[in-house]
């Protein structure tokens, strides 16, 4: 058997008093899309900060492709093929384009200097290829705080998927969007799936996740109520279920 | 997308390269203009209301020779407030640096050769600013503590530690003249051209290079802009933020090696006068104490409209007390239109 692309196992997090995550035990298939659903406070949020390597769980595992790794950190995570598409995106309102797509991993010499051309050449032809993300007034040298809420999540959006990622990260990331973004967003995600990826999804909206998880994982209040596989269950079943979790916190 | 389709993307990337217009440039540039429209506004002023003394080269090699000293530390300044933080004590690391200085003179006294020993008091001066600046960036980067307040105490601290380890004296540098390094740093080219205006210019480039050209700079303004997105990103903040402090220390520890080369006497509280005309530069120059916006350019001119203030005041007629009263009108009047340019730019 093919191992996963990564396992959490007993992976428990808490700051000081506040038990966010308990005992979770967590894995991806190596084309699989995962839609993490929950309430709010349930602790996806803190999931997704301890695989990207934001957060360090207090107890617990983390396996890439089978390898344990300790002390993963953001940067370690993005050279495992982790991308992320944040809840609060991660932006730099101030700044330009260019400048948050390539934030944290601009393209440099090896003395460290910046090769601005080749980071607004790419910004530019980004741009481009993913139109209906972005208008036309938006450029590589446009600051990014003057886009609408829908052009600022497609660059949060556009920068993840850019990056080659063997696993997406996405928190909330039709937040924001139009009913013709959204579709375009289930879009990418599936195309994400098509290439042989796998994805990590977390969505309020049921339909969404139905649509394009394989799999779906309930969360609450920090531990795994259940998961089921979608191609199982119908739409009305998992709304149920949903509901069943956020009144008595267990699926049964 | 592969790694080998990335690649070959990269290569057939078009060169993007967005027509010249009139009106981005001024969009893009609007702090640098702005500044550069109070400096030459004023400098106008000032040739019409005293041309003996604005038309002759004299008051300029006296502003190349004062402005320089403060105006160094200015620079790595405008980096730290981009960052979103503010140092308070680079007065004392002026100071430090050089008790440093003396007293690695003495303690190689067994050298007996002025150049090497004054060589070596240089690398301890520079050493200790680096140091201090490096204890400020970790106290408050571990510790979580604003930098206002740490830097606020670090300033009585070093400035304290100064006059204790010299007892308050002050003497002569005069052995500095024996060497190479006294015309390097405070000589003239010329008649006119003072050195500490070509290690200001020095300075000032290679601020604007790391600041715009280097991955440093751009993690200070990623980092002064919104911290949580750079972290999680994957940006080290606590190790730029502590960097940046550590320049500061450096280029303080110079400009007191400049200053006090300059008079070739050490006062232990070296750096008393300069806090307010430093901080001043910076802000006039358009740099937002907010965080992620800000210009070597404009700091290099607010600097020099500071510098030129109080001789212009006085050659233009009016008498020595209106000098911080006409700072204050300019600084105040800079900041609003800087404010102004970056709300209408919003």
């Amino acid at each position: 058997m093919e191992e996963y692309r990564l396992e959490l196992k007993h992976v428990s997090k808490s700051f000081g008093e506040v038990q966010a995550l308990e005992d979770i035990n967590f894995h991806l298939g190596r084309n699989e899309v995962v839609g993490l659903l929950g309430d709010n406070g349930a602790g996806k949020s803190t999931l997704i900060k301890i695989i990207t390597g934001y957060h360090r769980p207090t107890s617990g595992e983390i396996y890439f492709n089978g390898k344990k790794v300790d002390h993963l950190t953001v940067p370690m995570a993005r050279e495992l093929g982790v991308e992320t598409v944040y809840q609060e995106r991660a932006l730099a309102e101030l700044q330009t384009l260019w400048r948050n797509i390539f934030l944290g991993r601009e393209l440099t010499s090896s003395m460290g200097f910046l090769d601005i051309q080749r980071m607004k050449d790419e910004t530019h032809r980004l741009m481009t290829e993913s139109m209906g993300f972005t208008s036309h007034a938006v450029s590589p040298d446009s600051t990014v705080g003057k886009y609408s809420g829908g052009e600022k999540q497609g660059v949060a959006i556009v920068r993840a998927l850019f990056f080659n990622a063997d696993i997406v990260v996405l928190d909330e990331p039709t937040m924001g969007l139009s009913l013709k973004e959204s579709a375009k967003l289930i879009n990418f995600v599936n195309g994400i799936k098509q290439a042989g990826k796998s994805a990590i999804f977390i969505d309020h909206n049921i339909l969404h996740v139905h649509n394009v998880a394989d799999r779906v994982v309930v969360i609450d209040r920090g531990k795994v109520a259940g998961e089921f596989q979608t191609k199982h269950i119908g739409l009305n079943e998992l709304m149920d279920k949903m509901v069943r979790v956020a009144e008595t916190g267990s699926l049964s | 997308m592969n790694t080998q389709d990335k690649a070959k993307s990269l290569e057939v990337a078009q060169h993007y390269k967005p027509p010249f217009t009139l009106r981005r440039f001024i969009r893009t540039n609007s702090a640098q203009l702005g500044i550069l429209g109070v400096f030459v506004t004023l400098w106008i002023i000032f040739i019409v209301s005293a041309p003996r003394t604005f038309l002759a080269p004299q008051i300029y090699s006296a502003f190349m020779s004062s402005t320089p000293f403060f105006a160094i530390m200015a620079i790595p300044l405008t980096i730290v407030v981009i960052a979103k933080e503010i140092d308070l004590s680079f007065p004392s690391i002026m100071a430090m640096g050089m008790v440093a200085f003396n007293y690695t003179y003495v303690a190689t006294g067994f050298i007996n050769n002025a150049t090497i020993q004054v060589f070596l008091a240089i690398v301890a001066a520079l050493v200790t600013g680096g140091i201090i600046g490096w204890l400020n960036g970790f106290i408050i980067v571990k510790f979580g503590i604003p930098s206002l307040v740490v830097t606020i105490g670090t300033q009585f601290l070093w400035s304290g530690a100064a006059l204790v380890l010299t007892q308050g004296a002050n003497f002569s540098l005069e052995y500095i003249k024996q060497t190479f390094f006294y015309n390097l740093f405070v000589g003239k080219i010329g008649p006119y051209f003072p050195m500490q205006m070509f290690w200001l210019v020095v300075v000032t480039i290679l601020g604007w290079v790391l600041l715009n050209r280097h991955r440093f700079g751009a993690h200070v303004y990623l980092i002064g802009d919104n911290i949580n997105s750079a972290e999680l990103m994957g940006i080290n903040t606590g190790r730029v933020r502590i960097q940046v402090f550590m320049l500061v220390g450096v280029v303080s520890a110079f400009a007191g090696i400049l200053a006090s080369f300059y008079v070739s006497y050490f006062w232990p509280t070296l750096g008393a006068g300069y806090l307010l005309q430093t901080l001043a530069s910076v802000f006039l120059g358009g740099t937002s104490v907010l965080g992620g916006t800000g210009t070597i350019l404009g700091t290099f001119l607010g600097a020099f409209i500071i510098g030129a203030i109080e001789a212009a005041t006085v050659a233009v007629g009016l008498t020595g007390f209106w000098t911080n009263f006409i700072y204050g009108l300019i600084i105040v009047l800079s900041v609003i239109m800087h404010t102004y340019l970056r709300k209408r730019g919003e």
